[in-house]
């Protein structure tokens, strides 16, 4: 059969599709079984993550070019499943007390894992759309999981209209380029734009805002200012583990596809992007530290402190050029963003299964309460920061680096004002760590913490440790992967 | 392979925070012992360091190198030379008096105090042998959080703001040296601090070179503190518990003008020389309004705060100087030498006499719990040793010749006066007024005069507390009468510094 001899490169999703169908019907015949799937889901991901490691190197074409497999898509296979891994394996307590749907539950996140893994690999404006589209109900229905719960349903409502508003406002900025150029390939597309003969040259005052749509897109993905209203909401509904995971999964697979239809299917027109993103990168971090500063409540702190982190992610975008470390920055930003903002969001369930509360004011003196969880929150903070020895620092050591590397005023002020950002966020990520260590607790009973979020915690910071006293092994990886973005076209 | 003297100096620190963690709450009198024996141990090492040094050659000495991040070129590199030495010695120094005044001291939460003070050691011992641009950036910022918590937790009324303050204003200079460091390794391709002093980065291109000068002048100007930059200073040391007052003013300040004579007068002497006229005013407006402010204070630990700024101005008078000189004659090298030498030198005894001036003001306070001047009176004579002790540590502290303070002073003022002639004269005055500032105030308004009755029953000092002082005061009087030893250990890495510019 054509099209079907590269099966093999599909090992991961179709891992990913059996495991997910085998939980659903696992629940379904065995009443008894609901946490026993969660290990089950976990077992799915790390097959899937040793299969995405094995096909590393290879290289390939699916599906007429609907569907790519290189280094650059693999790579983020394996932050998808190990996003997901975490967040299962924080989910465990947490949704035991919530919810008796739990089978589901997982199937759910393993369907979302799927529709990511698809989503990053996707080099046609359909499969773009539709594995966008995948994402996305997955993640409502997961938003508005605790149905008895009036916030939950209202977030996952909330999510919902804006994520379908934004993305037919995407689908019009990609028939617009359609229309433009005669094809959905993002190489076509490219060819189109750059070869003179083209009959794109009557046509080219479109492409601005067919760009801008389709941010608009990616932008509600990756919550970008100003695309970014639903995620403090979604996050203060959404069953915790799920915010986690919203906050690093679609997140990441956002900005995969951003820079593969940018440097695949726009290069002709990488200047105005440029202008654009740096633009939308200074406004994303600035606003999400400034209005972090407020929040009372720690799960919408950590929502705006990820669309600043973000508005530090596109400034690896932004300085993408040739010969920049750019990619590989937003690569080894992402990986070292997954272990840190997932292990100050695992803490936070943590925290609120112990207690309760979100409330950032009852982190007061729980050092004493649980200091094993103080100190991970201390390491956890200063990586979202960006200080050494966290992996954090080696992200932004990397974008900022390749903004500098631009050699240009602009970027200087851009990195500049990046800088200056990070020592903004310190200050409402060191707010936590004051009360947690400075002022004593209302309540001094330690708090019990099941063994699998222990676990979670503990791996989390181990990693976020790891990559920033020995970063070598991530660079490579992130160097082979990045390889190949220069080649993302399927021949 | 030789012994690895820097890494062990500068990782110990880390075992005894493990160790001290580690060790069960209820052996909190053995714990306490094993830091302050832990800590004697880079203490021993810097000392065998300092013996074993080659004065002559006043290169890098002890050197260790291992590969960790090649793909940007990151190695360990660490070394000392004359400039460094002295400043670890200090750092160990003041780190072990630090543990056993506080081994008496500190009652809560006895074990993370111990351990974020071995952190702090660590980071700041790092800072001094680090000759790669990564693991010094990496320090200096490791070093930022242990005194964030040492303020934070066991400081006083206004702990917290201080804490966020401190952290704030050393983080925001910093990440401007950061960037510096990032445009200098994309320009150059290497993080070695040596190495980059010969490649010069940017030397055809004053615009960027002068734009990475003012990032890395940022973070080591907060540090100093230079004014105006200095506002984070006397809330931090007041607010601080007394140990991390001692080692705030004692080492860490020092961060600040190593950097400036490790970093940017070798590597930017070009931007350097320039800017010099701006600079000089900043350290002779430091000089001037620090102690003029310190005179105003009424709170003592506020006095001996505002004085560090002024004394640290003297560190920065003897670099300027040192660096205006750069390219004009070479009648003008000694008169640049004897500046740098005294600014090193300074560095070094405004760690011994400030440290000192700070167990001495958490002495009183720790009796009478308050620190105003006015209320004191005529306690010279209930308490004879602590008279003493702290008269002669002011004295060290203006400047009296025969004790170390005048030396480096001496030292700077002779070099700057015949370099930029105008500011140094004017900076005299700042002398004149810490003598009246440290006679006065401290030795007339504490010892002199009818005795307040309130004070009658204040108990003098105790041993654990003279010998906390003892070493500082031996090093006082040692160097104020024969600085031979430390000042060749100094003078053979300037010579080499200037020489090379």
């Amino acid at each position: 059969m054509p099209g079907f001899e590269n099966l093999p490169l599909l090992s991961p999703e179709i891992t990913l599709t059996i495991f997910a169908l085998l939980v659903l019907g696992l629940d379904l015949a065995f009443k008894r079984l609901k946490d026993a799937l969660a290990y089950v889901a976990i077992g799915g991901l790390i097959l899937a993550i040793m299969l995405t490691a094995h096909l590393f190197g290879t290289q390939g074409s699916l599906f007429s070019g609907m569907l790519v497999v290189d280094s650059f898509a693999l790579y983020f296979k394996i932050i998808a499943c190990l996003t997901t891994g975490l967040v299962i394996l924080s989910s465990i307590a947490f949704m035991k007390e919530k919810t008796p749907y739990r089978g589901e539950f997982y199937g759910l996140l393993l369907l979302a894992t799927l529709a990511i893994t698809l989503l990053v690999g996707a080099s046609d404006l359909v499969m773009i759309y539709l594995s966008f589209e995948f994402v996305s109900l997955t993640c409502y229905v997961l938003v508005g999981y605790l149905r008895g719960d009036p916030k939950s349903s209202e977030a996952g409502i909330k999510y919902f209209l804006y994520g379908a508003v934004t993305s037919a406002v995407m689908l019009y900025g990609m028939s617009l380029i359609y229309g433009i150029t005669g094809s959905t390939q993002l190489t076509v597309i490219a060819d189109n734009f750059l070869s003179p003969s083209s009959p794109v040259a009557s046509t080219r005052w479109l492409i601005l805002p067919a760009v801008l749509f389709i941010l608009a897109g990616f932008g509600f993905k990756i919550a970008l200012v100003p695309f970014h209203q639903w995620a403090p909401d979604a996050y203060e509904g959404a069953p915790t583990p799920i915010a986690a995971f919203l906050s690093v999964g679609p997140k990441a697979a956002g900005f995969a596809v951003l820079i593969r239809v940018l440097l695949t299917a726009l290069p002709a027109y990488q200047i105005d992007w440029i202008a654009l993103l740096s633009g939308i990168s200074l406004v994303s971090m600035t606003f999400g530290n400034l209005v972090a500063i407020q929040q009372t409540n720690i799960k919408r702190m950590l929502a705006y402190s990820s669309i600043a982190q973000v508005g530090y992610i596109l400034l690896g975008v932004v300085a993408a050029g040739p010969g920049t470390v750019g990619i590989m920055g937003v690569l080894l930003f992402i990986l070292a963003y997954l272990f840190t903002n997932l292990g100050a969001f695992v803490a936070v369930v943590a925290f609120s299964y112990a207690t309760g509360s979100d409330e950032i004011a009852d982190y007061a003196g729980l050092l004493r309460r649980a200091p094993l969880l103080a100190a991970a929150l201390v390491v956890f903070f200063m990586s979202l920061a960006g200080m050494p020895p966290t992996a954090g620092f080696l992200g932004k050591l990397f974008v900022f680096g390749a903004v500098i590397q631009m050699g240009q005023k602009v970027f200087y002020f851009l990195a500049v004002a990046g800088v200056l950002n990070s020592v903004i966020s310190l200050y409402y990520y060191f707010n936590v760590v004051r009360l947690m260590f400075f002022l004593p607790a209302k309540d001094e009973t330690s708090l019990q913490i099941p063994r699998s979020l222990v676990v979670a915690v503990a791996i989390t910071m181990a990693m976020t440790l790891v990559m920033g006293f020995y970063p070598q092994p991530f660079i490579d990886l992130a160097t082979r992967s990045v390889v190949t973005v220069a080649m993302l076209s399927p021949q | 392979m030789e012994f690895p003297y820097l890494t062990l100096i500068t990782f110990i620190p880390l075992l005894g925070a493990v160790v001290v963690l580690l060790i069960p709450r209820k052996y909190e009198r053995e714990m306490k012992r094993l830091a302050v024996a832990l800590s004697l141990i880079p203490l021993v090492l810097a000392a065998i360091l300092w013996l074993n040094y080659d004065y002559g050659a006043g290169t890098m000495q002890f050197l260790e190198e291992y590969t960790w991040i090649p793909t940007i070129n990151v190695r360990y590199r660490v070394g000392v030379d004359g400039i460094s030495l002295p400043l670890v010695f200090l750092n160990s120094l003041l780190t072990t008096l630090s543990l056993f005044y506080s081994s008496h001291t500190i009652k809560e939460r006895v074990k993370e105090y111990f351990a974020f003070f071995f952190l702090l050691e660590m980071g700041m011992m790092g800072v001094f042998v680090s000759l790669d641009f990564f693991l010094f950036y990496v320090f200096w910022e490791v070093g930022l959080v242990p005194m964030y918590f040492l303020i934070g937790v066991w400081g006083g009324p206004r702990r917290q703001y201080a804490a966020i303050k401190f952290f704030l204003y050393t983080l925001a200079g910093s990440v401007l040296m950061l960037l510096a460091f990032l445009g200098m390794y994309f320009a150059e391709g290497t993080f070695d601090i040596l190495e980059m002093a010969r490649l010069r980065p940017f030397a055809d291109n004053f615009t960027l070179q002068s734009l990475a000068f003012w990032g890395i002048f940022a973070a080591f100007a907060i540090k100093l503190p230079l004014w105006p930059f200095h506002t984070w200073l006397p809330d931090a040391h007041v607010e601080a518990p007394t140990a991390g007052s001692v080692m705030l003013a004692g080492v860490l300040l020092k961060l600040g003008a190593y950097g400036f004579i490790r970093v940017l007068l070798p590597i930017f002497p070009q931007a350097f020389h320039h800017y010099a006229p701006i600079i000089a005013i900043l350290a002779l407006l430091s000089i001037v309004y620090g102690a003029l402010v310190a005179m105003a204070q009424w709170d003592l630990k506020k006095l001996v705060a505002y004085s560090s700024v002024n004394h640290m101005g003297y560190v920065m008078l003897g670099l300027t100087a040192a660096a205006s000189a750069i390219g004009t004659s070479e009648k003008v090298f000694d008169s640049q030498a004897m500046a740098l030498n005294g600014a090193v030198l300074q560095m070094f005894n405004h760690g011994i006499i400030t440290g000192g001036l700070f167990f001495l003001v958490g002495v009183i306070y720790e009796r009478a719990h308050i620190r105003d001047l006015k209320s004191f009176g005529g306690l010279g004579v209930i308490m004879r040793t602590y008279y003493g002790i702290t008269t002669v540590t002011c004295l060290a502290s203006l400047g009296l010749p025969g004790l170390a303070g005048f030396i480096s002073e001496f030292l700077v003022f002779r070099g700057a006066l015949s370099i930029i002639t105008p500011i140094a004269a004017i900076a005299v005055s700042g002398l004149v007024i810490t003598a009246a500032m440290f006679l006065w105030k401290v030795v007339q308004l504490i010892f002199f005069g009818p005795l307040n009755e309130k004070w009658a029953n204040l108990p003098d000092m105790h041993r654990w507390e003279v010998i906390t002082v003892a070493p500082l005061l031996f090093f006082m009087v040692l160097f104020g009468l024969y600085p031979t030893p430390i000042l060749n250990l100094i003078n053979g890495a300037v010579v080499k510094l200037l020489s090379g510019l």
